[in-house]
This record gives C-alpha cells, structure tokens and sequence, in this order.
C-alpha cells in the first residue's frame, strides 16, 4: 500500500523543484510571534480573571503548540513541490491532506507574484496561478525572488503561447 | 475549417479603465430609458417615505412630513436624472462601451470576444412601464458586467441582436437569428414537481405537526402561539412555489445559432442567450420524490454566472427546471455535442469507498469518452455530472489522511464557479494519478478542437454554412445573408 501512496505524489520527472529552506524559518518565526502574541493576551486576561494557574496553563499549552509547530514546520516544507512540464504546472503539497494541482498553461488566467514584509526579509515570494475556476489551488511560497520572477514571466509567456478561451 | 483566431489572453480583466486619457463620449452614443430614474429611485424614494411616516405618525407633524418627503423625492430625482443623463452606450470598436458618472467619469469596456451570455430581464414594475434590463456576462467579472438598466424593450432586444452578431464575429446588422424550440415545461408538470420538492414537503408536515398538537390543545391559551409557530412551515412553502413556480413558469428552452435561449418567468421574467461552446458542465439531477415520476432537472455551469450569490446563480443556472429522462437526455446531447453523457461507460469506485460512503459507494462511478467526463453518485439524491474535457481548467488529486488509510484518492475536475462540480471520489492511488494525468491531456488535445469563440466567423470564409454538429434545419441564414457584404 504505501508504494502505491507514494506513487500517487510521485514527481514526474526526476524529483519535485522544492521551496527553498529558508521558508521553515520564515513560517518558524511566524509561529513564534503568533504564540508569544495570543499566548501574552490570553495569559494576561485569564492571569487576572483566574490568577496564577490559569497563567500557567496558557503558558503550557503555547509551550505545547509552539514546539508542534516547530515539529511540523520542516514536514509541511519537505511536502511542497511543483515541476513545470511542457504543458502543464504540477504543484504538490500538504502532509496530512495532501495535494496535487495540474494546472494547463493554456488555462492561465493571470499570475500572482506577492510578497510581504516579512517575506521579502528573506528574500521570499509567494507566485500563485489563477485560471477560471476558483477552486484551482495553485500557490507556490517560499520561492527565492529571482527565481519567483523567473517563472513568473515563463508561465505568462506559455500562458500567452497556448491560451485558448474559456 | 479555419484556425481559431487569436486572443490576447493575457489581459482577461475586460474592464480598462483608461483614468490619463477619457476619450469624449462619440456623438452616436445612445442613453438609457427616461423611466430609469423613475425605476431606479423608486427603493430610495419609498424608504425615505416610510423612515419619515414613521417619524410623521409618532410626533403628528404631517406638515412637514410632506415637505420633507418632497425635498427627498426633488432631491432623488435630479440626481437620477443627472446619472441618467451622463450614462451613454454604445460600440467603439469591437467592444460595447459604456461611459457613466458626473463627476467621476468613468468608462467601461466590454470586450465581445469574451463574452458568456446576455439576458435581458424585465421585472415586475418594468413590465408594466415597457422596460427591461439588459446584463452582459463576461467571464472573470465577479458579477454581471455592467447591467443596462434600464432599456426600452425594443432597444433591448435589437442591442441583444447586436450583442451576439459582434460576438460571433458576423457583421453587427444582422438580425436575430431564427430559434426552434427544443422543451416547454407544462404547467401541470411544473406545479407537481413544485408539490414533490423536499422544501414543500416539509413546510407541509410541518404545519400538519403544529396543526395535530393544536387539536389537543384546542381550550387553552396557546392558540396564538401555535399558529405564530406555523410561519417557518408557510414560509418554506412560499420559498418552494416562488423557487419553483415562479420563477419557472412558462419556461421555454429554444436553440438558435446564437445558442440557447431560455424564457422564464411569472412576475418578474428573464430571457437568457447562452451562445454555443459556453456550456462549461452539466448535472442531471433527480430529487427522490420525482423519482417516481422520472423527472430530472439539468444545471448547467456557465462563466459569469457562478460568480453571483447561491441564489442568483440558481436562478440563472436552470437548464430544465423538470423534464422527463428521455427529454433531458436529449437536451443533454445538445447542449455537448458529439458524445452521448448517459451512454459513456462507467467504472465502479473500488471496494474500500464503502467506509466512506457506506450507502452510496455502489452507486459512486465515473467514466469518459471522446468528449467529456462522466461522475455520476447518490442514492436518494441522484446526480449526474458531465464536464467536457475542453472546459477543463485545472486537475487536482486530493488524499485526506483517513483517504490514505484506505488507499484511495479524489480526483477534481474544476470548472468555472456554479453549480456543477466533478468530483471523482474515492478511487485507487494509482489510477487516481492515473486519471490526472489523462484529463489534463485530454483536456489539452480538446481545448485544440473546441468551438471558437468568435462562433460564427469561421462561416464568413466557408460556402456551406451547415456545420456537422449542428442537426437543426435552420441553418445559421444570419451568416450567410450578410456574406456578400464583406
């Protein structure tokens, strides 16, 4: 069975084009930030309704949430991928539900490239494909900007080569 | 068969506004109905009437109550009028312009080669005063491209006529193309299938609940309150025959060269003209209690469309509100020329679906052709799904964790929003990567080989204008009367 599951996600070609690895920090410190933020507001407000215990069991519970996600982190990087093939943009993610997105260039709508502040710090964006349906989950984070750029303007001008209409 | 012309698809957003350089609106331009401030301010007018009777009521002053409402209705009036009078149509170039606002010029484009469908509603009250309201679907706007509100019903119509001459790439006088009609829905059948629908049902046993528990209770006080509590069931009745019967009277389907046209509509009505190669899916479906007459009903998905509220888009979504099998299944091989979507070969979801879908597993199956892909599921509520491969948009697997347990995978066909979705569940890994693979290469070698979207254009250049698909004695004549001009 798990040679079939494998079968299923399988690259391609050779192996999948992965995110670059600097997207675990970027996510690692986002989730620091996000637990030290609710964890502060929760354990102060409950601190004063409910005093000391209450703080202590913010203070575990953020302790038990942060270092899951610090676990989780690396998995969920190491399960995107994406491959660009002659016709169509593959795109893989997810641990616990996972995906696979085949995208045609012909049916390129139009191309996100964005990047937020704590992003571009790293020197990260996020390129997303946009085709006619909404549900078509196409989003690569986490790509170095040269190359976020690079493949920005390879998927317009195959988009513009193949396009046909709705 | 000539090439399919080129697009740039690059800028799919129809819309441009041009902020550095607003062309002056050319001469030729026309404006809309004199009645639109009348019909448009009605709302605002009637609101502030109430807010201020209210107000009048509690405090005596009907005086100045009635100089108020004045104020507000010379108030709204001048500026309806003045939108009125700054908001012109027309066609620059191969687009339909339409420039509005005073202040704020604005002006829109819609480009024709994209476009998904035009209807021309006409509600209650412009029913009475001889207007309609004309909307343009283009695919990528969120909602209907700029609805013309409000126009005379002749102006409408020949602007429709116009519409679709352009779109279809033939010259802009010809007339409307001559229809024939393919289904009427009787109203007999129309009022049953009204009776037969789960929202109908239920608000009548829910009132004939109440109704037993306000004979027991007959001598005590709790009248009022039983039968207040009847509302939520007379409500769900309401809903059901106005969903149903109303908006579906007298519902006519009709093909034409132009695609297909709708007629709907008891109070408020719509005509709808989806051109040819605009279908992007179709469901069959069959509620359990039409079960035993065998009716279905068919949706069909349709850019633009699917973009509106759940509602909106059920309303305009409708391809047959109720027909028998046999004559959905005829308009089903219609509406996707070249394959037959009841007869496509269908392969059973495996063994292990059971513990997901542990009563409609037997029924979980999926299956292709030359043409579009088949899914059809459920047991009380049976539906069929048929994408055709060239509408194809993206391909997706998706594995949950308990999926992975069992060894199984989904398989998404997307399409354009609305209410047909393909959804191949619960399949093998292998021939669920399998599938992905095969759709989107299908999909690839049909988007090649699909209609164009400028329809008729290829006509200009071809003698015959017969084309296979079409089985229609017609013919599309619009196209071949206006040959000799060009």
């Amino acid at each position: 069975m798990e040679e079939d599951q494998d079968q299923l996600f399988a690259p391609p070609g050779e192996a999948w084009q992965q995110v670059s690895r600097k997207l675990v920090a970027l996510r690692r410190l986002v989730l620091v930030i996000t637990v030290a933020l609710a964890g502060g507001i929760a354990g102060v407000a409950l601190g004063l309704i409910f005093g000391l215990p209450a703080v202590l069991i913010v203070v575990g519970v953020a302790l038990i949430a942060l270092l899951w996600g610090l676990w989780l982190i690396p998995r969920n990087w190491r399960a995107w991928g994406y491959a660009e093939r002659l016709d169509d943009l593959l795109v893989t993610r997810g641990v616990m539900y996972r995906r696979l997105t085949v995208v045609p260039y012909g049916r390129m709508q139009f191309v996100d490239v964005a990047s937020g502040p704590l992003e571009r710090r790293y020197g990260l964006a996020t390129v997303q494909l946009h085709t006619a349906s909404p549900a078509t989950d196409a989003k690569i984070p986490g790509l170095p900007a040269a190359e976020a750029a690079r493949l920005r303007d390879r998927l317009s001008a195959l988009g513009e080569a193949q396009a046909a209409g709705l | 068969m000539t090439s399919t012309p080129e697009h740039e698809s690059g800028d799919a957003g129809q819309r441009r506004a041009k902020p550095a350089r607003v062309d002056p609106t050319p001469e030729h331009f026309r404006r809309l109905h004199p009645l639109t401030p009348l019909l448009r301010g009605w709302g605002f007018l009637a609101l502030a009437i109430g807010l201020g009777g209210q107000d009048a009521l509690r405090s005596g002053e009907m005086g100045r109550f009635g100089l108020t409402a004045l104020a507000f209705a010379v108030v709204g009036m001048i500026a309806g009028l003045l939108s009125w009078w700054f908001t012109r149509y027309g066609f620059d170039g191969d687009a339909l312009r339409i420039d509005s606002g005073m202040l704020n010029r604005r002006s829109r484009r819609v480009r024709l080669d994209r476009l998904q469908a035009v209807d021309i509603n006409r509600p209650l009250a412009g029913r009475l005063l001889g207007v309609s309201e004309l909307r343009l679907e283009v695919a990528g706007g969120g909602k209907a491209e700029a609805p013309l509100q409000y126009l005379a019903v002749d102006d409408a119509v020949r602007l429709r006529a116009e519409l679709l001459a352009r779109a279809a790439g033939i010259d802009a006088d010809t007339p409307e193309a001559p229809e024939r009609v393919v289904h009427e829905v009787p109203l007999d059948r129309l009022m049953w299938s009204t009776v037969l629908s789960g929202a109908f049902v239920a608000g009548v046993v829910f009132i004939a609940g109440i109704g037993v528990a306000f004979l027991f209770f007959r001598d005590s006080d709790i009248t009022i309150g039983l039968l207040s509590s009847m509302l939520p069931g007379v409500i769900a009745i309401g809903a059901a025959l106005w969903a149903q019967l109303g908006r579906n009277f007298a519902f006519v389907l009709a093909e034409s060269p132009d695609g297909y046209r709708i007629r709907k509509g008891l109070l408020d009505t719509q005509h709808q003209t989806v051109p040819p190669g605009r279908v992007q899916g179709v469901a069959m479906r069959q509620p359990l209690l039409w079960r035993g007459k065998g009716w279905v009903r068919l949706d069909v998905d349709v850019a633009g469309y699917g973009g509106e509220s759940s509602d909106d888009s059920q309303r305009t979504s409708t391809l047959l509100p109720v027909a028998t099998y046999e004559e959905a299944a005829e308009v089903l091989r219609q509406v996707l020329p070249g394959s037959d979507p009841l007869s496509v070969p269908l392969t059973h979801a495996p063994r292990p679906a059971r513990w997901l879908r542990p009563f409609g597993w037997k029924k979980l199956a999926y299956g292709v052709d030359e043409h579009v892909v088949v899914v059809r599921e459920g047991v009380l509520y049976r539906n069929l799904t048929a994408v055709p491969h060239a509408k194809t948009q993206s391909v997706r697997i998706v594995q949950g964790p308990v999926q992975r347990r069992l060894g199984l995978a989904s398989v998404h066909v997307d399409t354009t929003p609305g209410p047909v979705d393909a959804v191949i569940a619960h399949r093998r890994p292998e021939e669920a990567r399998a599938i992905a693979e095969e759709q989107a290469e299908r999909a690839r070698l049909a988007r090649k080989a699909d209609v164009p979207e400028q329809w008729m254009a290829r006509y200009r250049q071809q003698p015959a204008p017969r084309p296979d698909g079409h089985a229609d004695g017609d013919g599309p004549p619009a196209a071949s009367s206006e040959r000799d001009q060009e």
